[in-house]
């Protein structure tokens, strides 16, 4: 674009170029200033992680640790012995959803997709209309039933709830929408039947989106918090969103390092887990909606 | 002629595995919980069903909904989301688009700086919150510390029942939520003005207009599609507002204040929790489905309005 412009002497090229390095300057200055406001509490929860107690209680905070304690990590995990064992808990309810989310979204976008069937425009609007309802509405009734099926304080309750997901499936509909029609025709040509389709065929062009959907999903339980706050908080099937409140509330109530060591243990992994797949996640969310 | 084939069976069997899940934890709750609304005496037992009318009950009627519409906290709460809602939502639709702007108007940098706004997204509400909890902190907090570098006497953000509290207490859950929601917003703006044909920019430099005149008139109109989905989207965030709350205070589910007022900062969403029964209290459950069906009439009417404004403003 520059080497199109002309200039009628020095002088308009000369201001053209201080004009736009004080504009560049000043866009660079606040993007600059939006991404520190961004990165001080990482910082700081870093830098709080790694103080001693005492050092952790001064009245005038140090912006660094004199002496870095990475014994408090340690400490975390002994002090709160199940600690382990709620990222073990989180590990496997994210696993077991996940695979049943797989599994009912492309079932789903599938058959709304590339299967004709009675109903089917309409059943997809119902769909999209439940999409704007909130979730508030459900967890009530989804309590009752869990609490009547027995299944409080399980594994079930916190897998079974959220294997399905209206947003997903929109989604990779899209994505199977996407498929040019004469794949579809030529399968037909050469005899290959629906199901055969979408597995050799639907399955291995969309991945990336039901990469995305992995992802997303993966996070989610990661994230959890109220559900299992309600229906597996006694302990033994506490998922690490509810664990990392107790370790504030009753673990570690005034020990400020020990609480941010505790919050940085559970977001690192899912740090590495963003800088990993970025693309994806990135892709993913920029067409979903509220997170939560 | 394959357009008009037909494969009911073949989607009954792709389509089951969603269904049942669908029907059980979606649909048959959505229909449940509105019956349960307008359920009076509602009395719940674990071992009754999962259907509310096979529960005891009084009598049919608008009951729970003028307890919940009367309930002083209800109106606390409802308060408290409209604030946050009015306050969040314009610096965070307003910021978000400010960066993305000015992120699509570089070019070195351009990665990292999206990577570095994007990271708030990929992170645990709960371990954040106490993050934020801990910056504010009156005695030992890094905020505190820059407010008395410059000279300022130390405040007690998140620990003053007093109206002066009410405030301070408001302005770190708002940075927290603008901190942790500019994420999505930054991504679907920059996308959005990444497809805007740059034909538009070159003819109003040719014109020789100025930088305000050519976003007002080029960037704002183009970019109106987004503006109102990331509205519309924030909007019913807010209203939804819970986790963010008892995150900032950090002691407990149900906590959503300092020792002396924990209703301080409760939300619309909070008070439904609070209504569940848990190992401490039997819980209301036809109340708080009356409450759960008001914040869904909130979120429905705010969403048509926006939709009937947009349907005017915005240029497609």
């Amino acid at each position: 674009m520059e080497k199109e412009m002309y200039f009628a002497n020095e002088k308009a090229l000369r201001s053209y170029k201080r004009k736009r390095f004080l504009s560049q300057f000043l866009l660079y200055s606040f993007l600059v200033l939006v991404a520190i406001f961004i990165l001080i509490p990482f910082y700081w929860m870093l830098v709080t992680s790694l103080k001693t107690t005492a050092e952790a209680d001064l009245l005038k905070p140090t912006l660094f640790p004199k002496y870095i304690a990475w014994e408090n990590y340690i400490y975390v995990f002994s002090q709160v012995s199940l600690f382990g064992k709620y990222f073990l808990n989180t590990l496997f309810v994210s696993i077991c959803t996940t695979t049943l989310v797989v599994i009912t979204t492309v079932g789903a976008a599938f058959a709304f997709s590339r299967l004709n069937f009675k109903g089917r425009d309409a059943l997809f609007a119902v769909l999209l209309v439940t999409m704007m309802i909130p979730g508030e509405m459900m967890i009530i009734t989804n309590y009752m039933t869990i609490s009547v099926l027995g299944w409080m304080e399980t594994y079930r309750a916190l897998i079974f709830p959220f294997s399905v997901s209206v947003f997903y499936i929109f989604f990779l509909r899209q994505s199977f929408k996407q498929i040019p029609n004469e794949l579809y025709l030529a399968a037909k040509v050469d005899g290959v039947g629906d199901f055969k389709y979408l597995f050799k065929v639907m399955i291995p062009i969309a991945i990336s989106s039901i990469v995305t959907i992995i992802i997303l999903s993966l996070m989610g339980a990661w994230n959890a918090y109220i559900w299992p706050q309600l229906v597996a908080n006694a302990g033994p099937h506490r998922m690490i969103a509810n664990g990392l409140m107790t370790v504030f509330t009753d673990d570690f109530r005034t020990q400020q390092n020990m609480q941010l060591a505790a919050s940085t243990i559970v977001t690192t992994p899912l740090i590495v887990f963003f800088i990993a797949f970025r693309k994806y996640i990135m892709r993913g969310v920029s067409r979903s909606g509220i997170k939560g | 002629m394959l357009e008009d084939k037909k494969d009911g069976w073949k989607a009954a069997i792709a389509l089951a595995p969603a269904m049942i899940f669908l029907v059980v934890f979606m649909f048959f709750p959505l229909v449940n919980t509105t019956i349960m609304s307008f359920m009076e005496g509602f009395q719940f037992r674990a071992n009754a069903g999962i259907f509310a009318i096979s529960h005891r009950y009084q009598g049919i009627g608008f009951q729970e909904y003028i307890n919940v519409l009367r309930d002083p906290i209800f109106l606390t709460a409802l308060k408290n989301t409209m604030v946050m809602v009015v306050i969040s939502v314009p610096i965070s639709v307003i910021l978000g688009l400010l960066v993305s702007v000015c992120l699509n108007n570089i070019k070195r940098l351009q990665n990292i700086f999206q990577t570095i706004f994007f990271l708030p997204y990929v992170t645990n509400t709960i371990a954040l919150g106490m993050v934020f909890k801990v910056m504010f902190s009156t005695n030992n907090g890094l905020i505190n510390l820059i407010v008395e570098t410059f000279g300022g006497d130390k405040i007690a953000w998140l620990t003053d029942a007093t109206t002066k509290g009410y405030w301070s207490a408001l302005f770190v859950i708002t940075c927290y939520t603008v901190w942790s929601g500019l994420a999505f917003k930054i991504l679907v703006f920059l996308s959005g003005l990444q497809s805007i044909d740059k034909q538009y920019y070159e003819a109003a430099r040719i014109d020789g207009a100025s930088r305000a005149r050519v976003f007002w008139k080029i960037t704002v109109p183009l970019l109106s599609p987004m503006i109102a989905y990331i509205t519309i989207t924030s909007f019913i965030g807010a209203f939804k507002a819970y986790e963010s709350v008892i995150a900032v205070f950090g002691r407990g589910s149900y906590i959503f204040g300092p020792a002396g007022d924990t209703n301080m900062w409760i939300t619309v969403v909070g008070y439904v929790y609070k209504l569940l029964p848990s190992l401490m209290t039997p819980g209301n459950l036809s109340k708080a489905s009356a409450g759960s069906v008001i914040l869904l009439l909130i979120i429905l009417a705010f969403t048509g309005i926006q939709l009937y404004v947009s349907k005017k403003r915005v240029h497609y």
